[in-house]
């Protein structure tokens, strides 16, 4: 489904991403782990098509098309989807409008019929449901005035509706009480299917005891350190991370 | 400079002609007041970038033409699909065509007993004892050359008297229509009284049926009895090629509430004047104002809000949203006086750019003597915010459509405080439309 071979990029000529190599198949859900500044927020944002970094050398290849010729919206459309580490709040546009203006637009893209007000909410209706959401939030300005967890939970409330087929969860555990990790976590479960993947971005252990991946890779400066199955995961939160620089740097000295 | 001398003389001359035409008026009380106005008028002069409150709009445009008082033309071919163009579905629609009251394209329904409606000249004929009593006493002209000019060449408008403990269900619309031909000089003058413990909206909407060159130089003025709750509402959506310069004056007795929502579209050249005087303790007031300009043209609003007695309140926001080459000015002045103790002030002004060649000048002025008060002021300007913008298209909206939500989003936070429903809904389908006309000609070029 994705495929990133040696991608640089780089924020006003500071090299972030270094070379990153990973390959996501469908039905699949990857975590990549890495300490503070090793690059995983960037890698969500270039993904999903964030203009401020600027990628200097590699390819991603999802679904067999060149992902860093399209725009934001087209990746959108077709079926990227990312959980921001910082929802953005937006005065004066309602989380309805936002939603059914985006929701159609990809329908759209798909050569489906747009969805009437009816339809929408009845969709919308059911996937709240689906990822416990507040039905409150739904008419409020998007993020507006909304807690931190709230605004994880919006995030993963419009991935319930718009159902992509590659999503990027940036940290959406950060700030999270373990009620509301689980609340998400679940809603996350409830969406994985076999026809898509989740890339789970995170700092912690954590939230992968509720969202079990099936393969965890360690971002540390910039390239993949280490990847392995979800054992790994155990052994850095209870290690650290400075084993893992410590091998990088021994291997480096051979080389 | 040049053009200022030659263009009192205009003013002088077309005066005396105007005068002629007066038949019968010349003693009556209204005519001894254009007289002194005329007089005031010839003194003060137009004012230039020099004069202060002048600096950032140069009236030169409006000196270059020679504009002349509209004759009375009855309804000069407008007609009742023309009004409905503009109406929202009011029970009450005051028509004014050229200035001029219109009985034929106006509809009054219902009103409660003792209130009054409809034209200003017709009322002072009648003699009604308020519209004679409030229409020197307020809208001082001593320093404003505008306000000079406007009574000078006052023929009609507006009157509204609603009298103590009447609730005005529904809201008032004076509708304005522009159909006269080049270089026509309105002058309308509203008096609105109402009365204590009273509760009245009214909307007042400025519309073209041409796309010459004319220029509106309104008055409003709104005496708010004790208690009284007030909204108005201000629809600008003039010829493109017109000029329109507009005083608004409120004075809020005790315990009032009042609200002036101004909505600026149309016109070349705009200089929006509103002043409320919190002459009362208790009272509340709110200014808010939204300018939509392009192209070249230039949109001026100019506040004053008067904190005289104690325990007032003052609410103020300002936008707007400035493409092509256009400009915008906000000054906002707030005097708390002396005994204006326990004054709480705010005052917001925000400006989108959506061009690097729009400008913005925005001046607060607090001038504060009281020692016990609380008074805010902000402003920023600026364009877009990218993560907003990166934040919709990363869910499949794109970059265009985007772009038309957030600056949307940034008119309808005025838009949305307009308490009179149909008109919110008339008054979003405006500024989407122009929104988007803006953006099609952006596309275009």
């Amino acid at each position: 489904m994705l495929e990133i071979k040696n991608l640089h990029a780089s924020v006003n000529g500071n090299e972030i991403l270094k070379g990153i190599d990973l390959k996501v198949n469908v039905g699949e859900v990857h975590a990549i782990m890495g300490p503070n500044g090793s690059g995983k927020s960037t890698l969500a944002q270039v993904l999903a098509g964030r203009d401020t970094f600027a990628v200097t050398q590699g390819e991603v290849v999802y679904e067999g098309k060149n992902l860093l010729e399209m725009d934001p919206e087209e990746r959108a459309r077709e079926g990227v989807f990312l959980a921001f580490q910082y929802p953005v709040e937006i005065p004066g546009v309602s989380n309805t409008y936002f939603l059914k203006a985006a929701l159609n637009a990809i329908r759209k893209h798909k050569g489906l019929e747009e969805l009437d007000a009816v339809e929408f909410l009845q969709l919308v209706k059911q996937r709240m449901k689906l990822v416990e959401f507040d039905e409150s939030l739904f008419n409020r300005p998007v993020n507006e005035g909304f807690s931190g967890g709230e605004k994880k939970r919006n995030e993963i409330f419009h991935m319930a509706v718009l159902e992509p087929k590659l999503a990027i969860l940036d940290e959406t555990d950060s700030g999270l009480d373990i009620d509301a990790l689980r609340i998400v976590a679940d809603g996350v479960n409830r969406l994985r299917r076999k026809d898509n993947a989740i890339i789970v971005v995170t700092h912690y252990q954590r939230l992968l005891n509720y969202i079990v991946p099936d393969v965890v890779h360690v971002l540390i400066d910039g390239r993949i350190a280490k990847s392995g199955g979800k054992e790994l995961a155990f052994e850095l939160e209870e290690k650290g991370y400075d084993w893992v620089k410590d091998e990088v740097e021994k291997s480096a000295v051979h080389v | 400079m040049k053009y200022t001398a030659e263009k009192n003389a205009w003013y002088l001359s077309t005066f005396e002609t105007f005068e002629q035409g007066l038949n019968g008026e010349s003693a009556s009380g209204l005519h001894m007041l254009r007289r002194s106005a005329i007089e005031r008028f010839k003194a003060l002069g137009f004012p230039t970038t020099r004069h202060e409150e002048w600096r950032f709009t140069n009236i030169t445009p409006i000196l270059k033409a020679d504009f002349k008082p509209a004759v009375d033309l009855h309804s000069a071919g407008v007609t009742k699909a023309d009004v409905e163009r503009f109406d929202f579905g009011t029970r009450h629609c005051i028509v004014f065509v050229n200035g001029f009251f219109s009985k034929e394209l106006s509809t009054v329904d219902g009103l409660p007993r003792g209130a009054y409606c409809g034209s200003l000249a017709t009322s002072l004929k009648d003699n009604h004892p308020s519209a004679r009593k409030y229409l020197g006493q307020y809208a001082k002209y001593d320093d404003n050359t505008f306000t000079a000019l406007n009574t000078a060449f006052l023929r009609d408008g507006a009157f509204i008297s609603i009298p103590d403990g009447v609730v005005v269900e529904d809201s008032i619309h004076l509708l304005f229509i522009a159909a006269g031909s080049e270089h026509t000089l309105f002058s309308p003058r509203n008096l609105i009284i109402v009365g204590k413990n009273s509760q009245l909206s009214i909307v007042e909407s400025y519309v073209a049926l041409t796309r010459r060159a004319y220029l509106t130089n309104v008055v409003t003025v709104i005496v708010a009895g004790d208690h009284s709750v007030i909204e108005h509402d201000k629809l600008q959506n003039e010829s493109l090629e017109a000029v329109h310069v507009a005083s608004l004056h409120a004075y809020q007795g005790a315990g009032t509430n009042f609200t002036s929502n101004s909505i600026a579209l149309g016109g070349s050249i705009v200089r929006n004047n509103v002043t409320s005087v919190l002459d009362g303790q208790g009272s509340e007031c709110t200014l808010n104002g939204l300018s939509l300009a392009t192209g070249t043209q230039l949109i001026d609003n100019h506040t004053t809000i008067d904190h005289a007695k104690p325990h007032c309140a003052s609410h103020e926001l300002y936008k707007s949203i400035l493409d092509g080459k256009s400009r915008g000015v906000f000054s906002g002045k707030i005097f708390v006086r002396k005994d204006a103790q326990k004054t709480d002030a705010k005052q917001t002004n925000k400006t989108l750019l959506l061009s690097d060649d729009a400008t913005i000048n925005t001046k607060p002025q607090l001038e504060i003597f009281a020692d016990d008060v609380k008074c805010t002021h902000g402003a920023t300007v600026g364009q877009l915010e990218p993560e907003q913008l990166f934040y919709l298209r990363s869910r499949g909206i794109d970059n265009t459509t985007a772009r038309d939500i957030l600056t949307f989003a940034f008119a309808s936070d005025v838009v949305s405080r307009v308490h009179v429903e149909q008109l919110k809904d008339q008054l979003e389908s405006v500024v989407h439309a122009r929104l988007d006309e803006g953006r099609k000609n952006k596309e275009q070029r």
